[in-house]
């Protein structure tokens, strides 16, 4: 036996010689296939005169944008950055209410009572069974553009100024010396940062309770109070004021907006709700008997039992869900609100070369996407190596 | 000596009120909010369906329903829909059989919470039921009503059908599924009436439907391609599923709509609906790839393990070892799939094409109807019908997740 000569397999048997040529193959169908796809871009574009660089960014963008002061004549550069704040302006709002409302609206499914029960399943099978666009589109067109016409808004509890084209909420204003005081928050809540830290450490050191949040609340809500009290009134609430047809006060979105919004808010919030539940209900049943043996209190057992491990299950669906709420709102383009989707439309509407264009918008959203995910793989193996 | 007092007995239903509406006075304060906030919202749909005039419906049923399909050639539609409810009514009963035929193996009778028994059917469907009877309310002849009672006796005949179909003979109706389906689609697209001038709610289910089965192949080689061990094809399968998963479809869609053209020979000139197809299946391959991806992840590595002891080759070891565990455990969540593409399909009319969405927009903007805010009747029947369909299907899902036997074995 140990005298045989040791026989290799034939080439074509030999796993290494198959999984490169494989590879190889792989690598040259698809460089055939761009190549072709490429071929036939450059080809058509040149037999059209449309430029291949994107030097049409520099361009004017042709369109007034609603709602914004930008003029018809700047670039399609400064078109796009409108855009994007527009959508940026959709995402930062929504978010927090969606995660409120989804929380509230899960923990419901789990009331005891019946009634508020089945109010939450309502609200859950309803919503999240219906196409988000379709949502939207109700939005504006039963809801916000039935409301008066702009000539003569109605102004609903003397907080809010209502009407089809614009609607104007209570906002803060900054007073002379506002600056000086957000200065002094700011720096406040660096502070409380610092104290969470120490505590933290004190108490992994010591043992002693960290009382992290009292701390940091106290130190942020004091110096607040204080520098509020030393400054004339840094800070004001602001109404809007309807004196004959001047709106002043307050901050003020499109009509548009607010349905995109609304919209998304209760679609994306169902979901939320759904992954809430779930997550509380995956906890194993053995960990709530467990704290009960150790005699911790109904708000003890689901703050240091039952919410934590919840968290941990819930947070990446609900990231994914933040990401399709931020991807849903390109929607928005349905009922005309010009976040970066209706602008990419209106460039290629105007005659600017809709694959750069079309490029261009999905690198806008791939870039945010993938940014988003990649901490979210951060914070999944940050997990696993706590866990295991 | 103690004496036990038995609880005084209170007749089920009061105990049951006491428990989950009273059993507190925070829980009675939210029984009387949330009970004022059902007993309004009850009035208001009340009111809004005896004070709303629903002519509009009523004259645009066929544009909501079919879009621009030519009205002389509507029997296509019925005999397509004749078609599909026996294919439906076969893979009911096929899926009953297997259940049944699992019960039988092991023992254990699977029994969904909605229930066994005649009616039970009444109570999972009656979202779709809800939905047609409304439609043909609506409707001004007999002879939609006469398809539908035909429709739905083909579905209970093909039901009946598999279920006493003998197993050794099984994989005759497996093959004959495929044969339906694109009889139907025979049926609809023959004789110079191509899917270009589709629309209505038609349009939505044929891109859903034709959508997933276009994609359905490609996503799964892309899944194989993910899991792969070869380092390029990973990597190709992994940016395409990436980018693609980062981006919204609407971007996809205005891809397809405005820039496919450019990159096709120029003699190649698709119809709307084709480039809104390729951009569906393209997206959708992606999130199938990650369902499917999922399935394969479900199967214990001893699986391949084992194969691979008796000396199968890889291709034989993913097809008849791996690709079939993988694929059953997938149903659901390709379910859950169809569902939210069945939604995106309304993402069409963004971009120009003649869905159940536009046609109610057209019928808000015709001479008869136009500016008096009618999207108030016509989108909650848009609304109604994806309601209807999501809803059923995502039920179905989870019950079919029970009875398949999904994550146990």
């Amino acid at each position: 036996m140990e005298n045989q000569p040791r026989t290799r397999p034939s080439f074509w048997r030999d796993v290494r010689v198959i999984r490169l040529v494989l590879q190889v193959v792989a690598v040259a169908a698809l460089a055939t296939a761009l190549y072709i796809l490429w071929f036939n871009l450059t080809n058509n574009l040149r037999r059209q005169g449309i430029r291949t660089d994107f030097s049409f960014l520099d361009q004017p963008f042709g369109v007034r944008i609603a709602g914004s002061d930008f003029r018809p004549g700047s670039s399609v550069r400064d078109a796009f950055w409108n855009g994007i704040r527009n959508t940026a302006a959709l995402a930062v709002v929504g978010l927090p209410i969606l995660t409120v409302l989804g929380v509230v609206v899960g923990i419901g499914r789990l009331s005891r009572n019946w009634l508020v029960a089945r109010a939450a399943s309502l609200y859950v099978e309803g919503l999240r069974n219906l196409p988000p666009l379709l949502l939207i589109v109700f939005a504006f067109q039963a809801v916000i553009l039935r409301l008066p016409p702009a000539r003569s808004p109605i102004t609903p509890f003397g907080w809010l100024v209502v009407s089809n084209l614009e609607i104007h909420v209570p906002g803060l204003t900054l007073q002379p010396g506002g600056g000086q005081f957000l200065a002094t928050v700011a720096a406040a809540v660096l502070a409380a940062a610092v104290v969470w830290w120490w505590r933290t450490r004190r108490q992994d050191r010591t043992g002693q309770p960290h009382h992290r949040w009292l701390w940091g609340l106290g130190i942020v809500a004091g110096t607040a109070l204080v520098a509020y009290l030393l400054g004339e009134d840094p800070v004001t609430v602001s109404r809007p004021q309807l004196e004959g047809r001047v709106i002043s006060g307050g901050f003020s979105g499109l009509g548009a907006y607010f349905a995109v919004l609304g919209a998304l808010v209760l679609y994306t919030s169902s979901h939320v709700a759904e992954i809430v539940r779930g997550s509380i209900q995956a906890v194993p049943r053995g960990q709530t008997e467990a704290a009960e043996a150790l005699a911790l209190s109904g708000f003890q057992r689901l703050r240091f039992v039952v919410l934590p491990q919840a968290a941990r299950i819930a947070l990446p669906p609900i990231i994914n869900q933040y990401l399709n709420y931020v991807k849903n709102t390109s929607l928005a383009i349905a009922v005309g609100f010009a976040e970066v989707t209706l602008i990419a439309f209106q460039a290629i509407g105007n005659g600017q070369p809709a694959p750069q264009v079309i490029l261009l918008l999905m690198a806008a959203y791939l870039t945010f996407s993938l940014v988003i995910s990649a901490l979210v793989n951060v914070y999944n193996r940050r997990l696993r190596l706590v866990t295991r | 000596m103690a004496t036990l007092t038995a609880a005084p007995v209170r007749p089920p239903l009061v105990a049951w009120v006491r428990r989950h509406l009273l059993s507190g006075p925070l829980n009675t304060l939210l029984t009387l909010v949330f009970g004022a906030v059902f007993v309004a919202a009850g009035m208001a749909v009340v009111r809004f369906l005896a004070n709303s005039d629903f002519t509009i419906l009523r004259v645009n049923l066929a544009l909501f329903m079919v879009g621009g399909f030519r009205r002389d050639e509507l029997w296509r539609i019925a005999v397509a829909a004749w078609l599909l409810s026996l294919m439906g009514g076969l893979v009911g009963g096929l899926v009953a059989a297997a259940a049944a035929a699992r019960a039988r193996q092991t023992g254990v009778v699977v029994t969904g919470a909605t229930g066994r028994g005649r009616w039970s059917v009444l109570r999972r469907f009656w979202p779709f039921g809800l939905f047609l009877v409304i439609c043909l309310s609506l409707t001004e002849t007999i002879q939609p009503t006469l398809v539908t009672v035909l429709g739905i006796g083909l579905a209970v005949g093909g039901y009946w059908l598999a279920r006493r179909w003998p197993a050794s003979w099984r994989r005759f109706l497996y093959l004959a599924l495929p044969i339906l389906g694109l009889a139907a689609y025979g049926v609809m697209a023959s004789s110079g009436l191509g899917w270009s001038r589709w629309g209505g709610f038609h349009l939505n289910l044929f891109l859903t439907g034709a959508g997933l089965l276009l994609a359905f192949p490609f996503g799964i080689l892309l899944a194989l391609g993910r899991r792969s061990s070869l380092p390029v094809v990973k990597g190709i399968a992994v940016g395409y599923i990436e980018v693609i998963r980062g981006v919204p479809l609407i971007t996809l869609l205005l891809m397809g709509v405005f820039a496919l053209g450019f990159f096709l020979p120029s003699n190649l000139r698709p119809s709307d609906v084709t480039r809104v197809l390729v951009a569906i299946t393209l997206f959708e391959a992606a999130y199938i790839a990650e369902v499917v991806r999922g399935g394969l992840q479900a199967v214990p590595s001893g699986q391949t393990e084992a194969a691979q002891a008796l000396g199968l080759s890889p291709w034989k070891i993913t097809r008849l070892i791996v690709l079939p565990q993988a694929l059953r455990a997938t149903i659901p969540a390709m379910v859950g799939q169809f569902i939210s593409l069945f939604k995106d399909t309304t993402l069409v009319a963004a971009v120009g094409l003649g869905d159940v969405l536009a046609a109610s927009s057209f019928a808000n903007s015709q001479p008869a109807f136009n500016a008096q805010g009618l999207a108030r009747i016509t989108l909650p029947f848009v609304a109604l019908a994806f309601w209807a369909g999501s809803y059923t299907m995502s039920r179905e899902a989870k019950r079919l997740e029970r009875r398949l036997g999904v994550g146990e074995r």
